[in-house]
């Protein structure tokens, strides 16, 4: 079963859910998918490291044989060419490796070069295999080494996996939900955290999945979060109250199951509860 | 010489427009006719590397100087590879940065920012 936890934006607790979720499920793994950011790992300090290069193919040009024709450049939806000065520059970081121009090129003046964007590791943290994409800084785009994270997952479907998305809802959050199984969507109690939620509720009725939502940071007073989602009959899957021991030992890269019986109770009913829907 | 401005707005009383790459227009100066033109900017609907696209615009259009308030690292090495020079605004209308272009009071532009790679970049 593949699930990934979403949310709109970057400190709500999609790692807090998702890591311990995965601590909890034991025989389990956890792919952080936050390449720009990728912190799953700070909590689960794997071991036994292994790492692996992503590469992609950036175009390289001959301008022997480049004529100056432009329809390189016209045809780049990215604009990562120019031709100045009787020369064709291509801007490696903003290419996106359709490999479009190297096609159409008809002098084939253009042709094909690796270039590292990045790397995955994989380690191990008690039973939980622990894969985590890290994006060079300055990249176009995240989708290859998200790619290669999850291709590499696939087969193992049997185990329960935790995706850790990226926050928000652009590409590279649809790339890590497309073989979700269900989605995990976490809330912050704030009308701005209405306004987050609200952007990956979207995304994922959009894309057909099942869903649910865990509200993070509950307080006794009223809960707009919560109040969005009984509005809208969404699923809440469970509360987990803000509480300061808890932002302590997030805060210290703990794995709060790990250390509280307290907590592992909390995140095994959380975990019934996704099973449950799935 | 011939000098480009991004602008808001295709009329003579027009506000420099404040980024570069997603302009709707560049206004086209000849110092020697003392001819105004207007240029559509293809790069505005850009998905990402509107400066770059921009940038080549003014190229192809023999630009001598660009005056803008902000220009893109990308760009910024197109149009020095191009051999045109990149002029900071300092006036909200176009108009006047002419002026005092010709009075030789603009300084060239020197903080270029980096950009923002990806999505939506200028
Ligand atoms: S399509 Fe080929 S020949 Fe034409 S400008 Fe691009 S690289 Fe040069
Ligand atoms: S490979 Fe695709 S994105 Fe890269 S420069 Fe060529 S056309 Fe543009």
């Amino acid at each position: 079963m593949r699930i990934a936890v979403l949310s709109g934006k970057g400190g709500t607790g999609k790692t807090l859910v998702s890591v311990n979720l995965a601590a909890t499920a034991k025989m389990s793994i956890y792919i952080d998918c936050d390449v720009e950011e990728p912190n799953g790992y700070l909590f689960f300090k794997p071991e036994d490291v292994q790492e692996e290069a992503i590469s992609v193919k950036i175009p390289k040009v001959d301008n022997e044989l480049c004529n100056g024709c432009r329809k390189c450049i016209g045809f780049c939806k990215f604009n990562a060419l120019a031709y100045i000065k009787d020369k064709l520059i291509v801007f490696d970081e903003v290419c996106h490796s359709c490999s479009g121009c190297v096609m159409l090129c008809p002098e084939k003046a253009l042709s094909e070069k690796e270039k590292i964007i990045g790397r995955v590791q994989k380690g191990t943290s008690d039973q939980v295999a622990v894969y985590t994409g890290i994006l060079n800084v300055g990249e176009a785009s995240g989708i290859p080494v998200i790619k290669k994270l999850l291709v590499e997952n696939k087969l193992k479907a049997d185990k329960h996996t935790f995706i850790d998305c990226p926050p928000g809802s652009a590409c590279t959050v649809i790339e890590s939900i497309k073989d979700a199984d269900y989605c995990i969507l976490v809330a912050e109690p704030t009308l701005f955290g209405v306004h987050n939620l609200n952007m990956v509720y979207e995304l994922v009725r959009l894309f057909g999945k099942q869903y649910g939502v865990i509200l993070n940071k509950c307080l006794e007073e009223e809960n707009p979060a919560e109040k969005f989602c009984l509005e809208k009959n969404i699923k809440i899957l469970g509360r987990i109250p803000f509480d300061t021991e808890l932002g302590t030992l997030n805060s210290n890269a703990e794995i709060a199951v790990r250390k509280s019986e307290k907590y592992l109770d909390m995140f095994s009913l959380l975990l019934e509860a996704v099973t449950r829907e799935v | 010489m011939k000098i480009a401005i991004p602008v808001d707005e295709k009329d003579m009383g027009t506000k420099v427009c404040v980024s570069f790459g997603r302009t709707p227009y560049f206004l086209i100066y000849d110092t020697e006719t003392k001819k105004s033109t207007f240029l559509d900017n293809s790069a505005a609907a850009s998905a990402g590397g509107a400066g770059i696209k921009a940038a080549q615009t003014i190229a192809d259009n023999e630009i001598n100087a660009l005056l803008t308030p902000r220009c893109g690292e990308n760009a910024s090495g197109l149009l020095k590879d191009a051999g045109i020079r990149i002029f900071k605004t300092i006036n909200v209308q176009a108009q006047d940065n002419i002026d005092d272009f010709i009075a030789g009071k603009l300084s060239l532009l020197n903080e270029i920012h980096a950009g923002f790679h990806g999505h939506g970049g200028n």
